[in-house]
């Protein structure tokens, strides 16, 4: 078989599925680093409401919101991502419509992120801008 | 841990049944298949509480910015709730960290270097584990009079 140029010019040789890998584990380190955070930070409720209304002021900043829709988004996507595995792994049958799954699980993506981004971009764009959207 | 140092195939994704590649390779046997099953298990119940979570305390009925210390205090009266933070404060944990040992294993091969790294990781997550499970059971909101 002739070479296919994806073969030569990519990291992971260009498989179909080679993006959405590499997206799976992006994602994947992303959520837990931002999970060792996230204990601590709940944690201090344990320490009264002072301390812990202090520590949370921190999520209503709008640059921070900006990094919860990434995060959002990360989980998001890492989950159903991960059912297609799940899909290839157990029914490897399905591997067959590789390509079709592969779009129709980021369109599933994508399609969530659309009201997801409108309900949380609007809070971001009224912290950030003073708006009354 | 002296086994985790033997070498397996990095995790390259694996080939389906026309030759695509698609997750890692299932693992022969032994510890890593048991731990390459444990992702596939979590995963499915995380796909209920981490998504649900997030989309909870995140992006429905004001997000983030309703929640403060009286709210926590509400939410947690509920045994329900309790165990459902609980449950995925270990599944996260567990799963997070295993995904990073099996990162690691791709990318950190000198043994000494990647037998610190992953040590490091374990004594995070279960600090971070500990602390979680001591907080959710013991929290009593009762000790702050007034607070919520």
């Amino acid at each position: 078989m002739a070479k296919r140029k994806t073969d030569v010019g990519t990291l992971y040789k260009g498989s179909p599925g080679q993006w959405s890998w590499i997206a799976h584990r992006i994602t994947g380190v992303a959520i837990i680093l931002f999970l060792f955070a996230h204990v601590v930070d709940t944690a201090v409720v344990g320490w009264g409401p002072t301390a812990y209304d202090r520590v949370v002021a921190v999520y209503h900043n709008w640059g921070v919101r900006l990094l919860e829709l990434g995060l959002v988004a990360a989980v998001l996507y890492h989950a159903i991502n991960g059912v297609k595995i799940m899909l290839f792994d157990f029914w490897p049958g399905t591997t067959r419509y590789m390509k079709q799954l592969s779009i129709g699980s980021t369109g599933l993506f994508l399609l969530a992120m659309v009201p997801i981004t409108w309900i949380m971009g609007r809070d971001i764009l009224n912290l950030s801008l003073g708006w009354n959207l | 841990m002296a086994v985790e140092a033997a070498e397996r195939p990095p995790s390259t994704p694996s080939r389906g049944a026309l030759g695509h590649r698609t997750g890692r390779v299932r693992p022969a046997g032994g510890l890593e298949l048991w731990s390459w099953l444990f992702m596939r298990i979590s995963g499915v119940v995380l796909l209920f509480l981490a998504v649900g979570h997030v989309l909870i305390m995140h992006v429905f009925d004001g997000g983030v910015s309703r929640v403060n210390f009286g709210f926590v205090a509400l939410r947690w009266q509920s045994p329900f709730w309790r165990t459902w933070d609980w449950a995925l404060l270990v599944l996260a944990l567990l799963h997070g960290i295993n995904g990073l040992r099996v990162i690691v294993q791709d990318y950190v091969k000198w043994p000494s270097a990647r037998f610190a790294v992953n040590m490091l990781f374990y004594v995070v997550g279960f600090s971070l584990f500990a602390l979680g499970t001591v907080i959710v059971f013991t929290f009593d909101p009762r000790r702050w009079p007034g607070a919520s």
